[in-house]
């Protein structure tokens, strides 16, 4: 599995998904056998722990940013997922009707390796870290959130992306029975999300299963999300159950809903308004009813990380 | 001098005043966070929210008195407008200075470009403007004073009421729900006083 990309693989050159599983197989059945040292097999790094702690405890990230998080009450009753309804509260309230285990993720499209893995496939070989990151919402408010995950870049290596692999698409769970808000037409199911291959492989770019050194809470995503920290909290789709290659920039919830108000980049900037409110400051949230507003930083204050990821690129025009 | 107040309008307009206050009650328990209540996680979010639905739905009852004193013969009930009126002031008010206090920190360079700039924020705006004459002349006095003019001062209210809906519901991000709701509520409230000034109009044609 830890194989590093290559861009010139032919579709040819694919391994049939049949022959992917019965690998992983027939190495199970050589641990068993005690032909195979389990190390070789899987690391066993990470797993959904149970208890909701994590076994080992997830490093600390050097790259964390030294504000104060907000507190888990706030992260956790203070949410978009409209899924689970369009009120703040409601996610907090609906989402533990959301069935996380098992749970498993389909990869498809431009990719060598494709299929449906189990999320302990996904996790097995991941290193968890402690991220602190910036959340900025498109509704200019922000928090300060500290992650448990790993860099997406390394998840999608293993899947080795073709050539052609120039957008990565995600799509949330939409399961009518166990998310209420899927009943409305409020937006259109499945939510999906998208990214370029380069911000995809973007060190920033956090596959997330935890939060507080915990499992996520369903409403913030459970069992399996991304986190882009320098785009508004949209583009970080949440309980993804498929990852999908394609050459073609795909379809984005909010930018099908509101062409004109959410782009396909949805990068923080607080020189490109919403068309509606301002985005030059936010409200950073946790500092009370008194709390002054805070300037908005260009890519919410990841610009010497991203900025490079659009020279030349017209950010009013591509917003 | 006037015949006296019955007791029972007395009763209800102290009640009626009761639960005009409470809302903003519940909002200062809350933001003291007495026995576990809480603004949540965006404080200054929730308190525009109530703020601001409180003064709407004061509106929206200031505009139910006429058509239910019609209906029922109770002219009593014109006494209650004012109150609902003037709350409906007093709620738009603390929703202004919770946008331009709590969340612009007095910023009126902010404040003026939101307003000049933001459609909904323009439309909000000059609801509340509309409404500081009205409140001016709610006295007895004023009334008096103003006579014929101060009806037709005041139908400035149906427009108030309008601009409030549509401030409402161009701040919604995506769920239009509850502003569709208020937008159909103003729909039979303003529909009413259509059928009744038709009415009026044919009875009068007819004799």
């Amino acid at each position: 599995m830890r194989t590093k990309p290559d861009t010139r693989i032919k579709p040819s050159d694919i391994t049939p998904e049949a022959t992917f599983f019965n690998r992983r197989a027939l190495l199970k059945t050589a641990v068993a056998a005690g032909l195979v040292p389990s190390m070789m097999a899987t690391s066993d790094a990470a797993t959904i722990p149970a208890d909701g702690d994590f076994n080992p405890k997830p490093k600390k990230w050097a790259g964390s940013v030294t504000d104060t998080p907000n507190t888990l009450k706030d992260i956790s009753t203070y949410n978009n997922y409209y899924e689970f309804g369009t009120g703040k509260g409601d996610p907090a309230v609906n989402a533990h009707t959301l069935k996380t285990s098992p749970w498993s993720v389909q990869v498809s499209g431009e990719a060598g390796k494709t299929g449906t893995f189990t999320l302990e496939d996904i996790l097995k070989p991941h290193d968890l870290e402690e991220r602190i990151y910036r959340l900025r919402c498109v509704e200019a408010w922000s928090m300060v959130i500290p992650w448990v995950g790993f860099p997406l870049a390394d998840l999608i290596k293993r899947f080795e992306p073709t050539s052609q692999a120039k957008y990565v698409s995600f799509l949330t769970l939409a399961d009518r029975n166990q998310m209420p808000g899927v009943r409305t037409s409020v937006l259109e199911w499945p939510y999906r999300e998208g990214l370029t291959i380069e911000e995809a492989m973007h060190p920033l770019t956090l596959v997330t299963v935890g939060v507080y050194g915990k499992v996520l809470p369903n409403q913030n995503g459970a069992p399996i999300r991304i986190v882009v920290p320098w785009k508004y909290g949209f583009k970080s789709a949440k309980s993804i159950v498929r990852i999908h290659f394609t050459d073609k920039r795909p379809q984005t919830s909010w930018n099908m809903a509101a062409p004109q108000e959410y782009g396909f980049y949805s990068n923080v900037n607080p020189k490109v308004d919403h068309p509606r409110w301002s985005q030059a400051s936010e409200r950073k949230l946790g500092g009370g009813l008194f709390a002054a507003r805070a300037p908005t930083l260009m890519f919410n204050g990841y610009a010497d990380q991203v900025a490079s990821l659009y020279t030349g690129l017209d950010l009013a025009k591509n917003y | 001098m006037a015949v006296a107040t019955p007791r029972w309008v007395i009763a209800v307009k102290v009640a009626l005043w009761a639960a005009c206050l409470a809302p903003f009650a519940l909002v200062v328990l809350r933001a003291l966070e007495f026995h576990g209540l809480s603004l949540g996680a965006d404080p200054v979010q929730e308190l525009l929210n109530v703020f601001g639905k409180t003064a709407l739905n004061l509106l929206l009852l200031t505009l139910c008195i006429t058509p239910i004193r019609r209906s029922t013969g109770i002219n009593r009930l014109i006494s209650f407008r004012r109150l609902f009126g003037l709350f409906a002031f007093f709620y738009a008010v603390l929703h202004f200075t919770t946008y331009a206090w709590l969340d612009l920190g007095f910023a009126w360079d902010h404040v003026f470009e939101d307003i000049a700039k933001r459609p909904y924020i323009t439309v909000g705006f000059t609801a509340l403007l509309l409404l500081i004459p009205l409140a001016a002349t709610s006295t007895n006095r004023m009334q008096r004073a103003l006579g014929r003019n101060w009806v037709k001062l005041h139908r400035l209210v149906y427009v108030i009421a309008v601009l409030g809906v549509v401030h409402f519901w161009w701040q919604v991000k995506r769920d239009i729900s509850e502003p569709l709701l208020y937008a159909f509520l103003l729909t039979v409230l303003l529909g009413v006083r259509l059928h009744h000034a038709w009415t009026l109009r044919r009875k009068a044609a007819s004799q």
